[in-house]
């Protein structure tokens, strides 16, 4: 089974690895066959998730991000299979996870 | 508020699968209901730990099963399917439970969503049990529980467990099982459909979401600060080494001579002979092989489980993973590793913060690389006899490079072996790394003492009891059979005599075309075979063999004048030494390690495979190390 999403062809779609601190992105899809794929998307990576990149590692990697009411560290290896567009920080929310 | 019509229910042990994602904390509900009373074991054929515990209800008790905390009921690993299996009642000796409590965290719900979605698919009796809601509250945060019940369709309790608040609510909830409400409609088994599913409840039941964890945010400025977060890391683990390679030193010492006490004195309660003998160095010495482990044990599990319950352990993990990703391994691992630095029995323990059974088993199959404090001896005795004292570039000496060097081919050889492992035995498809930092949390004491207990009470009842029979039977080996000695002979030599003709004293001959070509001789055979007891057992064996006075000054003489009976050269020439020096930096020499690797992996698969792979590694580099000393004359 491949979790791949890319059917729509978005122009400004990028990987998550690439995103900085800061910023503030949606899911689209995640590049990874079988059960690293699956696994990804059972961690809530699915098409339409708001996802927060929190901060790097001291060293430059892993990364953290919130998403769906959690935090969670990604490698570059991990992050860079799943694709997304960037969205423009919403207005301050106190959650962690904002909502689409 | 009890309800006297339960009462007449029948005695049947109910049977309970708590089942949550990571960090949900369902282990403290687990503690809180069992009153941290678990039976700990493994499930065959996986290296997970099983955990099980009583659970007192108003009129009955029920049987509690941990299940392993996971993200989704979808298999990625053997390990993993262990959820599902004890689920459909598939695992031998453990029926199908009756009910399945959910744990999810009040203040990241949205995350468990997914995996209550795929619970309630099981058709099985469920009710859901909401964590930490005076975090939740704390952090400003509301959820209606009754409209989350009522959209589920399953009884949701909310708790704080470490507390206690909730439980007996919680517990009345589990006495009547049988009553519980079904889903009236099942979520859908599509996992976007599923997540929609979830949105849609949670915009029911969320009245306000939580804040952020303000103790934590602050904290993790400075925790997690490019700059500051390293030097954090940096003092946290040298205390780490610190506190098991040099604090643990006095008890140790203590305990040695304790040990020596205890064995002076039965010789001089037992009549001289053979009994005396046993009780002595066989039976005291055994029990004192263990209990030597303890200090290191508990310093090392006190401030583990302190920084894991903190919360600083993750945080530690995430500052150090690029760092080990390099090596193979993961973050969580380094912690074992370093404490292997002191003695590998703790590493190997350690490895239980490690999640991923994979990562884990290849930090075990690698620790015992490591240079443990045992191997010290050795190498010091050998450096000290056969390498020159001569300043090298400035104040630094050869012996002190050839230290450092023994030093630093350990993580080296480390690095490549971990890489080997997971091309080949370990091999399977990558699965994403995944680390949750978790809020910062003040420990609860009672769970702190427990854990602390619990990893010192299965390492003496499962380690600890292989540790004292093989070195029993080592040293059967070394005492019989008893040969008279020549009567002319001094009663140094006598025990050299006793030594030679021992059964550990044939094999050491017998073994000899073996280690042969690395130099060896059957003296130094005989010194490898005791030293499977400890590493430094090599030491006190070589001084008995050759009759010396004292393990360090006589010693270094005997050894250096020891002479080849073939060629009428010195036995320990410069290839042979550094043959010997580079066995004893792979050679997996130390039952110890060998019994808590089976204790840890529930098997004696992986340290046989642990002990051959490292022989023959050491075997190979310590005949490669020879040959090239040969070649540079």
């Amino acid at each position: 089974m491949n979790a791949d999403f890319s059917s729509d062809g978005e122009t400004s779609v990028c990987r998550l690895s690439d995103m900085q601190p800061g910023s503030e992105c949606e899911v689209v899809g995640v590049d990874l066959g079988d059960a690293a794929g699956r696994r990804m998307l059972d961690l809530g990576f699915l098409p339409g998730t708001r996802v927060q990149v929190l901060r790097r590692a001291p060293l430059g990697d892993p990364s953290l991000y919130a998403l769906r009411g959690f935090q969670l560290c990604l490698r570059k290896a991990d992050s860079r299979h799943v694709r997304v567009t960037q969205k423009g920080p919403k207005e301050p929310s106190p959650s962690t996870s904002p909502r689409p | 508020m009890s309800e006297s019509n339960f009462n007449e229910k029948p005695a049947a042990p109910l049977r309970l699968a708590l089942i949550g994602s990571p960090n949900s904390g369902k282990t403290t509900v687990f503690n809180a209901l069992t009153g941290l009373r678990a039976r700990v074991g493994n499930y065959p054929g996986v290296t997970v730990e099983r955990r099980e515990g009583t659970v007192r209800l108003t009129d009955r008790t029920a049987e509690m099963i941990d299940l392993p905390g996971t993200y989704s009921l979808d298999p990625v690993s053997p390990d993993e399917a262990v959820v599902g299996r004890v689920l459909a009642g598939e695992i031998p000796d453990t029926p199908a439970p009756d009910a399945i409590i959910i744990v999810a965290d009040a203040c990241s719900l949205e995350r468990s969503m997914l995996l209550i979605g795929q619970i309630l698919h099981l058709g099985l009796p469920a009710c859901l049990v909401v964590t930490m809601v005076d975090e939740l509250r704390a952090r400003k945060g509301q959820i209606d529980l009754e409209r989350l019940s009522a959209a589920l369709g399953i009884p949701v309790t909310g708790v704080v467990g470490h507390r206690g608040i909730g439980l007996d609510a919680l517990r009345q909830q589990l006495a009547r099982s049988e009553t519980w409400s079904q889903p009236p409609v099942m979520p859908p088994s599509d996992r976007i459909e599923r997540a929609a599913w979830a949105d849609s409840i949670l915009e029911h039941v969320v009245e306000k979401r939580p804040g952020p964890h303000t103790v934590t945010d602050w904290v993790d400025r400075i925790v997690l600060h490019p700059f500051w977060g390293l030097a954090l890391f940096g003092v946290v683990m040298v205390t780490f080494f610190q506190l098991i390679f040099s604090w643990a030193t006095p008890v140790m010492d203590l305990i040695d001579t304790g040990v020596s006490a205890g064995s002076d004195l039965s010789r001089t309660l037992l009549p001289a002979g053979f009994l005396a003998d046993f009780v002595a160095d066989g039976l005291i010495a055994g029990v004192g092989s263990v209990v030597i482990f303890l200090p290191q044990i508990l310093l090392l599990f006190s401030l583990l489980y302190l920084l894991e319950d903190v919360g600083y352990m993750a945080r530690a993990a995430f500052v150090v993973d690029r760092a080990m990703a390099r090596v193979g391994l993961e973050g969580r691992a380094f912690v074992a590793l370093l404490s292997s630095y002191a003695c590998a029995v703790p590493g190997i323990m350690a490895t239980r913060t490690v999640p991923s059974p994979r990562d884990r088993l290849v930090t075990i199959l690698v620790a015992p690389l490591m240079t443990c404090s045992a191997r010290l001896p050795v190498y010091t005795l050998l450096v000290a006899a056969f390498v020159p004292a001569r300043e090298v570039i400035g104040p630094i000496g050869l012996q002190g490079l050839v230290m450092l060097a023994l030093y630093l081919v350990a993580p080296l050889a480390a690095t490549a072996v971990a890489a080997v492992l997971r091309k080949t035995v370990l091999q399977g498809e990558p699965m994403p790394f995944v680390l949750e930092l978790p809020s910062y949390r003040i420990p609860g004491l009672k769970l702190w003492l427990s854990q602390i207990w619990g990893s010192a009470s299965a390492f003496l009842k499962r380690a600890g009891t292989i540790i004292l029979l093989a070195s029993m039977l080592l040293w059967v080996l070394l005492t019989f059979p008893q040969s008279t000695p020549p009567a002319d002979l001094s009663p140094k030599e006598a025990a050299s005599y006793a030594l030679e003709h021992s059964a550990a004293g044939q094999a050491g001959k017998a073994i000899e075309p073996l280690i042969a070509p690395l130099g060896f001789d059957w003296k130094i055979g005989v010194g490898l075979l005791a030293s499977l007891a400890a590493r430094e057992v090599i030491v006190a064996t070589l001084a008995q063999i050759y009759a010396a006075s004292d393990p360090d000054t006589s010693l270094r003489t005997a050894i250096r004048s020891d002479i080849r009976p073939e060629t009428g050269k010195p036995l320990f020439d410069p290839p042979t030494v550094a043959a010997l020096l580079t066995f004893f930096v792979f050679a997996l020499l130390c039952t110890s390690t060998v019994a808590t690797m089976a204790r840890e992996t529930n098997s004696w698969r992986w340290p046989a495979f642990a002990f051959s792979y490292l022989l023959v590694l050491a075997w190979t580099a310590a005949w490669g190390i020879r040959q090239v000393f040969i070649a540079l004359g």
